[in-house]
């Protein structure tokens, strides 16, 4: 078949175009690639979840523990990093026996003179009415969603400072968990993250 | 809303609360072979909306989702 010279530029133009765009794009995506993995993240990577846990009251257990269990329910990669009284959960006799305060929470259920919350007895009080309402209602209780975020993978660290400062040993915390660490390696893993919460 | 699916597994959610009935959704998905169908049952308002993004977080199909007087269905294809 006969080609003319100028068919045979266009045809040779079309096909320098063609290879040059296809090694342009490998390039730029290893590119890309490799900027991503340098700041830790893969472009794949599933989507982070880092929480700062730093209250010991059974209502200030319930969101860091709600959230991440649910983020791992959706396939995100989370870590909780328990700090100040937030260590408390982590506690063998924490865990199961959070209280409920009712003194200088103007939000409480039921009504009564905030002054009250303040008498002996009605921090038990409160929170074995708190108890039996997460109990009617079939609200997972903070053990349980300590052992579903165990199960799933959730990241929990101690703070080695705060287990320090309340002289709390690691036999005094429950099974399941990271080696205590400081904020840095929160800060390091939260850098990363695509959520941040201090709770 | 989609038809023609059969149903491979049950996963009865009433009386549970948030986030329980998504947590379970996921572990029983887990154990589900890709393409099965699994229909997940719940009283919780709450997983109309909750189901609906985690279907889109986790990538599964939310195939359809039906009502009855206090019972919300959902069908769930295993995707990966």
């Amino acid at each position: 078949m006969a080609v003319t010279s100028q068919e045979l530029d266009q045809l040779v133009s079309a096909k320098v175009k063609e290879l040059v765009e296809h090694r342009l794009e490998q390039l730029v995506n290893e590119r890309v690639r490799a900027v991503l993995e340098a700041e830790g993240r893969s472009a794949d990577r599933p989507k982070r979840l880092a929480i700062a846990s730093s209250k010991g009251t059974l209502d200030a257990a319930y969101p860091p523990l709600i959230l991440a269990t649910t983020a791992a329910a959706l396939d995100m990669e989370v870590g909780v990093f328990f700090t100040f009284f937030g260590l408390h959960i982590l506690k063998k006799k924490g865990l199961g026996n959070l209280k409920f305060v009712p003194v200088g929470n103007p939000a409480m259920p039921m009504p009564m003179p905030n002054l009250l919350g303040a008498l002996p007895g009605m921090t038990g009080l409160a929170t074995l009415m708190m108890k039996q309402t997460i109990k009617q209602k079939h609200i997972a209780s903070i053990p349980e969603l300590m052992a579903i975020a165990k199960e799933s993978g959730v990241k929990l660290w101690p703070c080695q400072m705060t287990m320090d400062m309340m002289d709390i040993k690691p036999e005094d915390l429950i099974d399941g968990l990271e080696e205590p660490v400081g904020a840095a390696t929160f800060l390091e893993y939260a850098s990363h993250a695509d959520i941040t919460l201090y709770v | 809303m989609a038809t023609g699916y059969i149903v491979d597994q049950r996963l009865d959610c009433k009386g549970l609360n948030c986030p329980l009935p998504v947590i379970k959704t996921k572990k029983v998905i887990e154990t589900m072979a890709v393409g099965q169908v699994l229909e997940m049952v719940a009283t919780d308002k709450g997983s109309k909306a909750d189901m609906v993004a985690w279907s889109k977080s986790t990538g599964h199909e939310l195939l359809d989702t039906r009502e009855e007087p206090g019972l919300f269905f959902f069908y769930v294809r295993k995707a990966k």
